[in-house]
């Protein structure tokens, strides 16, 4: 019988959820990594039980984690104790640095971006955002840091390598960092075309590239943002999330900072799909498991309140792909509730019917088995939830 | 033996206890313990001092002998105390917040 596996990460640790197929009853394990912030926890679509999660703290760093026994124990990759260098040479310790690339030979070394007073600032890693396992190596994996940039290892998070090239491109010095940090949060890999790759940064805003990361370009147009002086720049949108059905890699869906987009093809122009929604500000976005054109978002009142309209926790569905919304709200608190939902904090299994999650800064993580009709918390006290992943084992 | 207190998180990371002990050969030094520290416990790199500028990150502190030595150089010999294992040298999270 399938297995689900939600893996959370919160601001004090990471949090493992599982059940079986049902999805009626679960099992918690955690916190792992107790009292650091986890900022994203996702597992290799190749092999399910390797699981890669971001630790961080604003005492100690950073430092990537992983588990071959899908989350019952955890290494730095590549550094058992007591071991100063790998078979091969390589320093221990590795796994936790993450070096911009300032080499001429990859181009355009760039070393300062706009601050928020205007003036030019040095690019400074902080912490890794979001980890987007290869679709096909279980050893790949890229990383979205702030400050913006994609890294990505090919040895299973023992080493890092950044691609330059998105940073080196031209618009670079304009990227000035959103209210939360100038952040890479969505790496999105084209399983059809392993040179092709979305990512998203706030607030610079949406980017692709086409062949595997060397050179890059913007993707904003029809994004439309009255908080830069261009409302309809190349670059400056603060682009919240964006999801994919694999199926379609041409159609994206975009929770902007205000609006809910859509693109059908592969994000050269986008067109707005709020419809009918109450409020377009928000942070999360996610498309159903098997219908690509079922989409989910959680309104939130805007971007100085960050909670639900009216304290009702309603997440919106839409079966067009965008305009016409319905609102679901069985076994979601519809009075008095002020927590929000971050961008990388809601996910879906590919059960039959498809199972929807998503996490709350509350610590509540809130589960539906029948597509978002019903919802019933899975834990309701964990700390604030940053992010949502699930894992559909056979 | 030189002896090293570490915070919690890091005690966690490296899979030891409270302290520490190290062999460290030449002039007992912030840089020449870190080193050392660093050589035995590798998955602390990068969580005291900066990977690249090996600059001490922010919010830890090194204490000894009842003394700050944070913002001594990382040349700086330390207190005898500390060179010959009497006192150990107490690597602290600073305390942040309200």
């Amino acid at each position: 019988m399938s297995k689900v596996r939600v893996l959370v990460g919160t601001r004090k640790g990471a949090f493992v959820l599982t059940s079986d197929g049902k999805r009626e009853r679960w099992d918690v394990s955690g916190p792992h990594f107790a009292g650091w912030e986890m900022y994203h926890l996702k597992g290799s679509p190749v092999d399910p039980n390797r699981l890669y999660a971001s630790q961080c703290s604003g005492w100690f760093g950073q430092v990537i984690q992983r588990s071959d026994d899908g989350g019952k124990t955890w290494t730095q990759p590549g550094t058992p104790p007591g071991e100063r260098t790998t078979p091969e040479g390589m320093p221990k310790g590795e796994s936790n640095k993450f070096v911009y690339d300032t080499s001429a030979q990859t181009g355009k070394p760039l070393t300062t971006h706009q601050w928020y007073d205007g003036t030019q600032h040095p690019w400074e890693f902080k912490r890794v955002w979001h980890l987007e396992p290869s679709p096909s190596d279980p050893d790949t994996v890229y990383a979205g840091v702030e400050d913006a940039g994609l890294f990505r290892s090919k040895d299973g998070g023992k080493s890092w390598q950044e691609l330059s090239g998105l940073r080196g491109h031209g618009s670079g010095p304009g990227w000035m960092p959103g209210a939360g940090g100038m952040c890479l949060h969505t790496v999105i890999l084209d399983p059809r075309d392993p040179g092709r790759i979305y990512i998203a940064i706030s607030a610079a805003g949406a980017f692709r590239t086409d062949d595997a990361g060397k050179t890059w370009r913007p993707i904003n147009k029809g994004l439309h943002s009255q908080h830069i002086p261009d409302p309809t720049a190349e670059v400056g949108h603060c682009v919240h999330h964006v999801a994919m059905h694999p199926s379609r890699p041409n159609v994206l869906f975009m929770q902007k900072h205000w609006d809910v987009m859509r693109s059908d093809n592969a994000g050269d122009s986008w067109q707005e799909v709020s419809g009918n929604l109450p409020t377009d500000f928000g942070f999360v976005i996610d498309v159903h498991a098997h219908e690509p054109e079922t989409i989910y978002v959680v309104p939130i009142k805007s971007d100085g309140e960050h909670f639900p309209l009216d304290g009702k926790l309603r997440v919106y569905r839409s079966k067009t792909g965008g305009n016409e919304w319905e609102a679901l709200t069985k076994g979601l608190p519809q009075n008095d509730c002020y927590v929000n939902v971050l961008r990388d904090a809601m996910a879906v299994d590919s059960l039959d019917k498809c199972g929807v999650y998503f996490g709350t800064t509350g610590g509540q993580v809130y589960g539906s088995s029948d597509a978002g009709d019903n919802w019933t918390p899975i834990v309701s006290h964990l700390p604030g939830v940053l992010s949502v992943e699930v894992q559909t084992l056979a | 033996m030189i002896r090293v207190i570490l915070p919690g998180h890091l005690r966690a990371l490296a899979h030891a206890g409270a302290e520490v002990q190290l062999e460290v050969k030449g002039p007992v030094t912030q840089r020449s313990v870190l080193d050392a520290l660093e050589a035995q416990y590798p998955m602390l790199r990068g969580t005291i001092r900066d990977h690249v500028t090996q600059q001490r990150r922010p919010f830890l502190r090194f204490f000894a002998c009842e003394e700050d030595y944070s913002l001594e150089p990382p040349d700086t010999p330390l207190p005898d105390a500390i060179a010959s294992g009497r006192e150990p040298l107490l690597i602290i999270g600073a305390i942040a917040g309200g």
